[in-house]
């Protein structure tokens, strides 16, 4: 297996470090639906500095991320070019009017809204990278269980989450482990063999992964019964901190953005700013 | 909402993380660009074994997690995916794997991992798509359309081989022959 670029926490010492993962969690949790809600432009762009300022004090470094920022990257790239491709005056539709600036062949025209409508889209994106980074650079794994049951999700779930990040790396390193097994007994998974032949081959690898983790789901979940996991309609984390003032004004400034961002949004009645209109 | 069971707790935690390694493998497939996911033939198995609780929480679990190391969350996919557990699981809840496997039983899986991509690729994730990111429906469907036939052709040929292998495996009731 290649190596992988999987983001992980970093530990250093910041004032997004210090706050608790549920404060991180609620902060996250807000940020997302107000991207995901407005299609305002000028509150897209204060996003963006907000997150550009946050991303300054969490003291994370450029090249930390570097490879995720080019997966981003290209991923918007792409989806740019086929909502272009496959309505080239979609802007038009959206905003209801017409600037044509120029145009290239046949229908594929380029008009203000259009790309208008492509900026929006990818500050919609933009916006949420950093926060969503950060959230995972800046987050003890140990924590998050212990913040997804402070914010009411059930600590079964809460549990489940925090056992799934504790066997990343264990299935990861099984994975590697049978992969190259297979690979010296001759059976090959990159482009050389036709699609049927890899799809078979793939076969001969997850079969002794899908066993080994089924016997692995049984070892663990004897091993929790017998502590009396589930006994309790509670439980407490080791790994919980208590909320600080810091965490306190966190949550209000979460709680300002979503709902300044919102009423901005939603003025004048629609979720597109529309400056062809005015 | 029933309380999971202990092994349901466990099986979403590691099934979340195969499906999060297997979205990070990458296997090159004929389209340029994209990958074979094999983590959906994964989540089908531990839908079909283990039902559509496990089935969806494995979805949005180990989705969220490939995601967001990434290039942030994409939720209407990820909502998508963790449909297909729940789909599959529930469609597949009467099967039994356990006490061995027939070709009917491979066929109501298959029929099952069918409705559930086609759902989810075709409906679910173009919908949200359409409400969270307003993208064109033309992209979308046609977007859709083209997950939903590679994920119903690796979940196929990969989940069915798997089911067959998993089947070998256990030991069947009733497997002890008395001797004259």
């Amino acid at each position: 297996m290649a190596r992988v670029a999987i983001l992980n926490y970093i530990k250093r010492s910041s004032p997004v470090h210090e706050l608790t993962g549920t404060t991180k969690l609620i902060f996250f949790i807000a940020w997302s639906v107000t991207s995901m809600v407005t299609f305002d432009t000028r509150v897209l762009l204060c996003m963006l500095v907000i997150g550009a300022v946050i991303f300054r004090i969490s003291r994370i470094r450029i090249s930390d991320i570097s490879v995720v920022l080019g997966l981003a990257a290209v991923f918007l790239l792409l989806n740019n070019l086929f909502i272009y491709l496959f309505t080239p005056e979609y802007g038009v539709e959206l905003y209801e009017s017409r600037t044509l600036l120029f145009s290239i062949v046949g229908r594929y025209t380029v008009t203000a809204q259009q790309l208008f409508y492509h900026l929006n889209i990818t500050l919609k994106v933009i916006c949420v990278v950093p926060i969503a980074l950060l959230f995972i650079a800046c987050t003890d794994p140990s924590e998050f269980a212990a913040s997804l049951s402070r914010i009411g999700v059930s600590y079964r779930t809460g549990y489940a989450v925090s056992l799934a990040l504790r066997y990343t790396p264990d299935v990861q390193r099984e994975y590697r482990n049978i992969s190259q097994a297979q690979q010296a007994r001759g059976i090959d998974l990159s482009g050389k063999d036709k699609l049927f032949t890899r799809l078979k081959n793939s076969v001969a690898i997850l079969l002794p992964l899908i066993m080994s983790s089924l016997n692995r789901i049984e070892t663990v979940s004897n091993a929790m019964e017998l502590r009396g996991f589930g006994k309790e309609k509670k439980r407490t984390w080791y790994a919980q901190r208590g909320m600080k003032r810091s965490d306190w004004l966190t949550i209000a400034f979460a709680a300002a953005i979503l709902t300044v961002g919102l009423t901005v949004t939603f003025w004048d009645g629609s979720r597109y700013y529309n400056p062809f209109l005015q | 909402m029933k309380k999971l069971s202990v092994k349901s707790v466990v099986a979403i935690g590691i099934g979340a993380a195969l499906f999060f390694v297997l979205g990070k493998v990458a296997i090159p497939s004929p389209v340029p660009n994209t990958n074979i996911s094999l983590q959906y033939a994964v989540e089908a198995v531990f839908a079909t074994l283990f039902g559509p609780i496990v089935g969806a929480f494995i979805g949005f679990i180990g989705h969220t997690l490939i995601d967001a190391t990434s290039y942030g969350p994409w939720w209407s996919w990820i909502i998508a995916s963790a449909f297909v557990g729940l789909v599959i699981g529930f469609v597949t809840m009467k099967l039994n794997v356990e006490e061995g496997i027939d070709s009917k039983k491979l066929i109501h899986f298959n029929v099952a991992q069918v409705i559930a991509h086609v759902l989810a690729w075709g409906l679910v994730a173009p919908v949200l798509d359409i409400l969270i990111y307003a993208e064109p429906i033309e992209k979308l469907f046609a977007q859709g359309l083209m997950a939903a036939v590679a994920n119903i052709i690796t979940t196929g040929v990969v989940g069915t081989l798997l089911l067959l292998g998993y089947a070998k495996t256990v030991v069947k009731k009733g497997s002890l022959e008395k001797e004259d």
